[in-house]
């Protein structure tokens, strides 16, 4: 329970740095509409500032924006003109499928090579796998993106294209799947280094010799055994895991022209659409503290040897 | 006491510092995948230093008659839409890169000592409440951090290196806290402060030193996530703008158009920037290995 109050300040502490930020910008919309004309009247800039409720204090605007978003009210956008909520809700199952089937493609890949790799230590496999990951944690997450479009051009002669209504299941997951496997590949990489060291930890352990000393077989040694308390510290990284990805989602559904929540940001920042920006941050900041709190008490659930004190 | 001490911590690991080479050749039959990422830091730092005498074209100029060109003798790398050739805006683009990461590097590593030494050594409320604010950065996805801080301070050369060092305090911070408050308990702290010396000298004199090497370790890992995130802000519009050749810009959305057209526009510039990452990543893991004496095997 005091964890959980904790997430509140936290959150409420990053609602106050993100809005401070935001308030930083040089010009606001009102300024960026009248760029555009050319020519200023100063009553009717008043007027939209007013419209907008950028003339009152800094403090009343955050209060107003705080209370909208307990209630459910995010304002409106200042680009579509339509609630914050419209606009934003219809893009989180978008970006919720993507980053599941990235996260499921990260831990298929990452897991099982990470154990390969740290029971073949100093082979020439664990070199192989190391110098794969390492690349995957070095390349741009939007170059590796376009470097797939360029092979479907070269051997499809076509672009996956993201549609609205996908014919069918199997249409739908391989729309997702492409994408999803270019963030995945990312994390996967980060996923691979993390096992393969908590699973070199592991196998140097006593319990492990004795496993190996009664004669248990190889494959129960390194996935039983040592495997599920190597996972252990893997779990906690899922939460870091989920900024990553996220990460990797901001530029991957921009290069692959996906309507997500991710890509959205991007897009609002350039319109300089405060109510959307601060509220897509906030959701972004919502999810990560989110799935920090229940990785956190997923690991207390795990290892009883740690216990939060409440 | 004990600063960080390369040649120490070599010799630990068996090499032979007698003679400097010694210690590198050591290096590069103990590590072989460090040294080769010091090549490749190398030949970033060569590129950089060096951009006017490996090209003889300008970055900047542009050329009609070039445009789309595809590479060839004349153009190894081939040329943009403006007819800019690839190769020389790859060769100054290091500059830029280059700039912005060590910058962003410097300046957060900077800030993050500062507020890490503080935290650890002041400790009461300075601590918790800076703690708090760290934590709640962290809380936000780097890159996520580093597109409101571009956003909110405006394009600029400068302002993506504030963008990009900001979000990398906390990382910092918290690594030299927690040093700190472990090299305050040791003995020669404590002797320190026996013989009269005032607490901001041992913080600098004393326990700054000893904390150099996770330092060192987290600073390699950032240059190379600091290059990626300036890569991605350019790439997204938000980072460093014109006339900068910078590497991630050279790959904006508008390189999708290309994917198809023109793919050396696509693949050359995510080639430099994959190289001179991967290579801080090879060299990052060695010197893990050689100063985190636990790791070592």
């Amino acid at each position: 329970m005091r964890r959980f109050g904790l997430m509140v300040l936290t959150l409420f502490g990053i609602s106050i740095i993100i809005f401070m930020l935001l308030r930083l910008t040089p010009g606001n919309i009102a300024d960026i509409l009248f760029d555009a004309g050319g020519f200023v009247d100063p009553a009717d800039k008043a007027r939209i500032e007013a419209d907008l409720g950028l003339d009152k204090p800094i403090p009343v605007q955050y209060v107003k924006w705080i209370s909208g978003l307990l209630s459910g009210d995010l304002g409106i956008s200042y680009q579509t003109e339509r609630p914050a909520i419209q606009e934003i809700a219809p893009r989180i199952p978008i970006t919720a499928r993507l980053a599941g089937l990235a996260l499921c493609f990260a831990v298929l890949i990452g897991v099982p090579f990470g154990v390969i790799s740290a029971v073949k230590q100093n082979t020439r496999l664990d070199y192989i796998l190391r110098v794969i990951s390492l690349t995957g944690l070095s390349m741009p997450a939007f170059w590796l993106g376009l470097l797939i479009l360029m092979g479907f051009v070269a051997y499809f002669g076509t672009i996956p294209i993201y549609s609205d209504a996908p014919t069918g299941f199997w249409n739908a997951l391989l729309m997702y799947s492409v994408p999803a496997a270019a963030v995945g590949f990312r994390s996967s990489a980060l996923l691979l280094r993390l096992t393969r060291s908590s699973m070199l930890d592991v196998l140097r352990q006593d319990y492990i010799r004795t496993a190996r000393s009664k004669g248990a077989p190889e494959v129960v040694i390194n996935y039983y055994h040592a495997l599920k308390n190597a996972l252990l510290p893997v779990v906690t990284v899922i939460g870091i895991e989920a900024a990553f990805l996220l990460g990797g989602l901001i530029v991957t559904e921009t290069v692959f022209n996906i309507p997500g929540v991710a890509r959205f940001l991007v897009e609002a920042v350039r319109w300089r659409d405060y109510p959307m920006v601060q509220n897509l941050v906030m959701f972004i900041a919502i999810v990560v503290v989110s799935i920090n709190f229940i990785v956190d008490m997923l690991y207390a659930a795990l290892d009883p040897r740690i216990k939060y004190s409440d | 006491m004990s600063t960080l001490d390369f040649n120490a911590e070599l010799a630990a690991a068996g090499a032979n510092v007698k003679s400097r080479w010694g210690a590198v050749r050591f290096f590069i039959r103990r590590y072989p995948l460090g040294a080769a990422g010091a090549v490749i830091i190398g030949i970033f730092l060569f590129a950089a230093a060096f951009a006017p005498f490996l090209t003889v074209y300008d970055p900047l100029s542009t050329n009609a008659a070039a445009s789309l060109a595809r590479p060839s003798a004349t153009h190894w790398l081939g040329c943009d839409f403006m007819g800019r050739d690839v190769w020389a805006r790859i060769m100054y683009g290091a500059r830029i890169s280059l700039e912005v990461s060590l910058g962003a590097m410097l300046l957060g590593s900077g800030i993050g000592v500062t507020v890490g030494l503080l935290s650890g050594y002041l400790l009461g409320w300075f601590d918790l409440i800076t703690q708090r604010i760290l934590e709640m950065m962290q809380a936000l996805p780097l890159l996520v951090l580093a597109i409101i801080m571009a956003a909110a301070l405006g394009p600029s050369l400068h302002n993506t290196i504030i963008a990009i060092a900001i979000p990398l305090v906390p990382y910092v911070a918290r690594v030299i806290r927690s040093s700190t408050l472990s090299l305050r308990e040791q003995p020669f702290v404590e002797a320190a402060k026996a013989i009269g010396m005032p607490e901001t000298r041992i913080a600098i004199r004393h326990v700054l030193p000893n904390t150099l090497s996770p330092l060192i370790v987290l600073a390699t890992a950032q240059l190379g996530s600091a290059i990626l995130v300036e890569a991605t802000l350019s790439f997204l519009g938000l980072g460093v703008p014109e006339p900068h050749p910078s590497w991630g810009r050279m790959l904006s959305e508008s390189a999708a158009e290309y994917v198809r057209t023109a793919p050396w526009l696509v693949i050359f510039p995510g080639l430099a920037i994959s190289f001179v990452v991967f290579g801080t990543n090879l060299l990052g893991d060695a010197l893990r290995d050689l100063l985190d004496p636990r790791q070592r095997s």
